[in-house]
């Protein structure tokens, strides 16, 4: 399993406002190691965001996003105090779940 | 049985028990989306054309009111930092491409009623190239571009 996100989620005038940083290496399968061999491409594709179970963001990586993937998106509807959960998925099938409550 | 015993069988038992948790809050929601399924033939695509077959658009009209902010001068490719945000209705999709990087699309997200039309992430690319904003809003496609010049490529790491 793939180290902690860290997750910011803060409200103002009704908008949530949800900051995700993520542990990959998002490893291309372009890049070539010291001995010449292509490093198998190594990526999250999957990334998933719930407020009391309702998915609020659904996104989908290719292999150009950067390492360490951040993510900010906006969302109506929750209240301070409330969670929101992350989990992502990649391409090896590991995956990670975190959850932050919203200020 | 010593308590460090237990203990480590508890520790076992809880991290299966939070893996199967995540697993089915995944597989819960997926059989009803199927286009929660990752776009491997879109994410795969070499050219922009293939690319945007592949998301099922066929004609994307520019539009002043959906706003691709992107620096104008990348010092590293590795890491360019992209915000997607409009004013149209319903804003249902965004797409972030890449038009010479070895595989256009770099991310697409989908926003449920009540979230807003608006991302924020950090992507790679090659060299200086275009970043294209597709949005898919009501219905509709609309794309928007802008140049990025890449002193350094982002191939490295």
């Amino acid at each position: 399993m793939g180290g902690p996100m860290k997750i910011r989620a803060s409200i103002k005038d009704g908008v949530t406002e949800v900051k995700v940083l993520m542990q990959h290496e998002m490893e291309t399968g372009l890049r070539k190691d010291d001995a010449g061999k292509l490093v198998p491409a190594w990526i999250i594709t999957e990334v998933k965001a719930l407020h009391k179970g309702r998915t609020i963001l659904e996104g989908q990586f290719g292999t150009a996003v950067s390492k360490n993937p951040y993510l900010v998106f906006h969302f109506k509807g929750a209240a301070k105090g409330e969670k929101v959960t992350v989990i992502w998925v990649d391409n090896r099938g590991d995956t990670r779940s975190d959850e932050a409550e919203i200020s | 049985m010593n308590t460090d015993l237990i203990r480590r069988k508890a520790l076992k038992t809880g991290s299966s028990l939070a893996l199967f948790g995540v697993l089915g809050a995944i597989g819960l929601i997926r059989p009803g989306l199927a286009h929660a399924e990752w776009k491997k033939a879109a994410f795969e695509a070499k050219t922009m054309e293939e690319a945007l077959a592949t998301l099922g658009v066929a004609a994307a009209e520019s539009s002043a009111a959906i706003h691709l902010s992107v620096p104008e001068i990348a010092e590293n490719g590795a890491v360019v930092p992209v915000t997607v945000t409009g004013s149209l209705a319903r804003m249902e999709q965004i797409s972030i491409l890449v038009d010479k990087n070895p595989n256009m699309l770099a991310a697409h997200f989908v926003f449920p009623e009540g979230t807003e039309g608006f991302v924020t992430t950090r992507v790679k690319m090659s060299q200086t190239a275009t970043v294209i904003a597709l949005v898919k809003a009501d219905g509709k496609f609309y794309r928007v571009s802008k140049e990025v010049k890449v002193t350094a490529g982002g191939c490295g790491g």
